[in-house]
């Protein structure tokens, strides 16, 4: 089963670039080869290590996208422009490039589809990385789980992954994804058009009484938010689990 | 900026935990020595802007953990909590 090989040391692998894909202006999707990758689990994140030929390093953790038992290991990465290594990840690395990177880690924002519950996924920009891992997982093993993600977007342009949501959206039953932009909305958009508040939530969420499993990602404040709105609405604290990216992730 | 903006969860420092730790931590649950409550680590708030990482209960935000690795050694401080309770596997 994945994240089997749990026991022992992190250490640190080569990883090498074997495919690019542009997500938006300033998103990408970075394919790996990791020879000897353990395994991973929906919602897990690995760390990344650069060193300069000084021998400063600078470390940053990225979430998963890919699916666990996909062929590569997928990141994806936005680039922050006063970042030490996410400018380099989006910008530099090309097919053939080897980086350094330890995982996966973190055992508490994971899912899996023995949960059994309906699944609430609530992103805000590029928090939906690990989400999306989750959702490729629900439709890579063929589960039935039904899922709503709501995904917070500036504009539609910044909006990752959008044609793979809209396709797995059609075609899978009970995969609902719902779009709000917050900054501009292109003419004739039906969607919210507004950050993510309570109202809404009380609108896309599964109502409390279904004890739907929740994780939300995303910038700190969005993060807190959407948590606190939920618990508003009766949801178990214990079955809302959040990942907070800070102010920038580097 | 305000401390709210770094604000992180222990999930976050899963990678730091995982240098000393053998077993996956942050899946694990752990109480408070100040006010008793058990949550798991991955949920509760990490500041790790600091020199070292601070974890702080979620409900009372009492110090938890203090992680701080440097010059060759790691320092690890324990007395916010009382007992960790860890899974053998994940």
């Amino acid at each position: 089963m994945a994240g089997t090989a749990v026991l022992g040391r992190l250490t640190w692998r080569l990883a090498e670039v074997v495919r690019l894909v542009d997500e938006t202006p300033r998103v990408r999707s970075i394919a790996f080869d990791v020879p000897g990758w353990p395994g991973h689990r929906a919602g897990q994140h690995v760390d990344v290590r650069l060193t300069a030929e000084d021998g400063y390093q600078a470390q940053r953790s990225y979430s998963i996208a890919s699916a666990p038992g996909a062929e590569t290991l997928v990141l994806t990465v936005e680039r922050l422009e006063d970042g030490e290594v996410s400018p380099y990840l989006v910008d530099e690395l090309r097919p053939g490039d080897r980086i350094e990177l330890r995982g996966p880690v973190g055992g508490y924002f994971v899912w899996t589809p023995e949960d059994g519950s309906p699944l609430l996924l609530v992103a805000g920009g590029s928090g939906v990385v690990p989400l999306m891992a989750m959702l490729r997982h629900r439709v890579a093993v063929r589960d039935g789980t039904p899922v709503r993600l709501l995904y917070s977007s500036r504009t539609l342009e910044d909006v990752i992954y959008g044609a793979e949501l809209e396709r797995v959206a059609a075609v899978s039953d009970g995969i609902e994804v719902v779009h709000t932009l917050t900054r501009s909305q292109p003419a004739g958009w039906s969607g919210y058009a507004r950050r993510i508040d309570d109202d809404m939530l009380a609108e896309v969420s599964w109502p409390a009484t279904d004890q739907p499993a929740v994780f939300v990602c995303g910038p700190t404040r969005l993060v807190e938010g959407v948590a606190a709105a939920l618990v508003a609405l009766s949801h178990d604290p214990l079955r809302i689990k959040t990942e907070r990216f800070g102010p920038t992730g580097g | 900026m305000e401390d709210v903006d770094l604000r992180l969860d222990g999930n976050a420092i899963a990678g730091l935990l995982g240098e000393v730790f053998a077993l996956e931590l942050t899946g694990a649950r752990a109480a408070c020595a100040g006010c008793g409550t058990i949550a798991e680590l991955g949920a509760e708030p990490v500041y790790a802007h600091a020199p070292g990482a601070v974890l702080r209960c979620r409900n009372c935000d009492d110090v938890m953990i203090v992680v701080v690795h440097g010059g060759g050694r790691y320092w690890i401080g324990l007395s916010g909590t009382t007992s960790i309770e860890l899974r053998n596997s994940l």
